[in-house]
């Protein structure tokens, strides 16, 4: 049984469908990548998880699972006692992210005494072998800083310290590396696949970046207009897309060898669909070159270890 | 934190100076004052003699530097009406000045700042639009009306309270509410923008992700974050309170200093103009000192 399993899941704001159907599951010390173009419901997806919407969204959902439970209908309260404690997130945005009134240390330590207990000071111990665990040097010195003290890279990697103070099980990464500089996100990227490894945990990364998701997924959920239209294990689904979308994405990457330097970058032709509430069907078939007739009603998943939305078998 | 310190105290000292300057000039551009002391009915004798015996024949700097020297030590020099001790009337009338302000601005933060918090965290529903008409009533009631209207209902057909004079703890409650009602709706409305700007933000996020209480996140997360500007100008209204407070002392007839000021000007009584402006700006330079280094404990990025 899958650590996360997550079916049909809907998020509305207002007027308009951010999430229309997301189905995955994540298992146990695995990395899964939800993939995806700026709009397509994923960082939505990734809060809708941790029950953090904001004020105004409809979260709606047939299944969803943590550990064989279900976190469908908890309570704010019983919430925010799995949160920070068994499942736990990192931000896109490092800058703001941390409070910048406390110490790392102060910050980092109410996690640990709020869900287990146990003195500060024991906390403060763990902060430090955490800082020094996820690269920083002189942990003891940085615990005494303020956010404003330090760099965006080293305010994510205090972030990650911070989400695994407890050993959580499940690790929701909202696109970590976006905010940072180029050699940064390889860094952070590395300590984050890293860490999964060595810790067991199951990590959720959001990202738009194909190259990440080749380097470090176990597996991957592609998303496209509020939808997952494909889930798949990362090789089969580099492999053999099955998804008219994914098969787009993948001929747009630019791969040396095959693509001519200064060459124009591949495109899919048209534009995303607006999701009003009438909408219904593939969100893709406005701009797929085989759609027909039965695109325009809801697509269900298809295959049982590749999934994916269409009703054309490729 | 020492360099800040020090930094907040030349500022403090500067602004000091430039009142003190202020105040001495302005005093003598009201017109000749040893005319204003003799009365309508001296004659031009009675006025040189007058000019002569309160040093008014020396040149501007020199006894601009005489009054400061003696005002460092505490010695604004004798009233010209009540025959008394400058200092001594101030000191007299300081403490119910003081006590009123204490008691205005502490109603008005008990007030504000839960009703602010509120409204914050009910943004858009009925309670947020009842406090904000609430702060919108408060601001628009001038306090002279709103003194007379408390103590017809409360002093005279009610009976709760004594309508003027300062002989208990009870004469403060109705004129310190009062007062208190030119403040709040200003620190429930700073209250509200600060906490609703607060918790939309990045960290708030973060501390919910962290499973934290809601009590943690809204007064140990939050607020502390929303509070920097309240603190600005809740320091600002103490002051206005202790300095301001004109209108009320009169209503209720607290000889405060603020009624102590209003008698001198319109006596003339300049020595006691010129340290009551002295006073009540180094209380105002104080208080905002003050409150700088209570925001710096709040937040360390103001400590560089």
């Amino acid at each position: 049984m899958s650590l996360l399993e997550i079916e049909g899941l809907e998020v509305t704001f207002g007027q308009t469908a951010a999430v229309r159907g997301a189905d995955f599951s994540v298992a146990r010390g695995e990395t899964h990548c939800i993939v995806g173009e700026s709009g397509c419901g994923k960082s939505v997806t990734s809060l809708a998880i941790m029950g953090l919407l904001a004020r105004g969204a409809t979260r709606r959902v047939r299944r969803m699972e943590f550990d064989g439970r279900d976190i469908s209908r908890l309570s704010e309260r019983d919430m925010s006692r799995l949160r920070g404690h068994r499942m736990a997130m990192i931000f896109q945005e490092p800058m703001t992210s941390l409070n910048p009134a406390y110490t790392v240390g102060s910050q980092m330590a109410e996690v640990r005494t709020r869900h287990l207990g146990g003195t500060r000071q024991a906390a403060l111990d763990r902060a430090a072998e955490l800082l020094g665990r996820v690269g920083i040097t002189a942990p003891g010195m940085r615990l005494g800083q303020f956010p404003h003290q330090l760099s965006g890279g080293l305010r994510q990697r205090v972030m990650i310290a911070m989400a695994l103070m407890n050993d959580p099980e499940l690790l929701i990464a909202d696109e970590p590396t976006t905010a940072l500089d180029v050699t940064i996100q390889a860094q952070i990227l590395r300590l984050l696949a890293q860490l999964q490894a060595d810790l067991g945990l199951a990590l959720l990364l959001i990202t738009h970046d194909l190259g990440v998701v080749a380097r470090v997924a176990h597996r991957v959920s592609v998303m496209y207009a509020g939808e997952v239209v494909e889930n798949a294990a990362t090789a089969d689904l580099f492999a053999a897309p099955r998804h008219p979308y994914t098969r787009g994405l993948l001929d747009c990457l630019p791969i040396p060898g095959k693509v001519a330097p200064g060459a124009p970058l591949g495109s899919i032709p048209g534009m995303v669909p607006k999701l009003t509430p009438g909408f219904s069907g593939c969100g893709f078939r406005s701009r797929c070159s085989l759609a027909h007739e039965a695109c325009a009603a809801p697509v269900p998943m298809r295959g049982t270890a590749h999934l994916f939305r269409c009703v054309i078998d490729a | 934190m020492a360099s800040f310190l020090l930094r907040r105290l030349i500022l403090a000292a500067c602004v000091a100076l430039t009142v003190l300057t202020l105040a001495f000039t302005l005093t003598r551009l009201s017109g000749d004052l040893a005319i204003s002391i003799a009365g309508p009915s001296a004659t031009l004798e009675d006025v040189a003699v007058i000019r002569r015996a309160y040093g008014l024949d020396r040149p501007l700097p020199e006894q601009f530097i005489a009054w400061v020297g003696r005002a460092a030590v505490g010695d604004f020099g004798e009233s010209y009406f009540f025959k008394s001790r400058v200092s001594t009337l101030i000191a007299e009338r300081m403490p119910i000045t003081l006590t009123l302000g204490f008691v205005g601005l502490g109603i008005a933060l008990v007030v504000s700042i839960p009703l602010g918090i509120l409204a914050a965290v009910r943004e858009g529903s009925w309670i947020d639009r009842l406090v904000q008409l609430f702060a919108m009533i408060g601001q628009a009631m001038p306090s002279f009306w709103l003194g007379l209207i408390a103590m017809i209902f409360f002093g005279l057909q009610l009976g709760w309270l004594p309508v003027s004079g300062t002989g208990s703890w009870e004469h403060f409650v109705m004129p310190g509410t009062v007062l208190a009602f030119s403040a709040i709706p200003a620190l429930t409305r700073l209250t509200r923008s600060g906490m609703i700007q607060s918790l939309a933000s990045d960290y708030i996020r973060t501390a919910r992700a962290k499973g934290l209480s809601r009590f943690s996140i809204l007064f140990k997360h939050a607020l502390r974050n929303a509070a920097l500007p309240v603190v600005s100008i809740a320091s600002v209204q103490l002051g206005f309170m202790l300095g301001g407070s004109i209108v009320i002392e009169t209503v209720f007839a607290l000889h405060g200093v603020g009624f102590l000021a209003w008698e001198s000007i319109t006596k003339n009584d300049f020595p006691v103009v010129q340290a009551v402006v002295l006073v009540l700006a180094v209380i105002y330079v104080v208080l905002t000192l003050l409150a700088d280094l209570f925001n710096a404990v709040l937040d360390p990025r103001l400590r560089r």
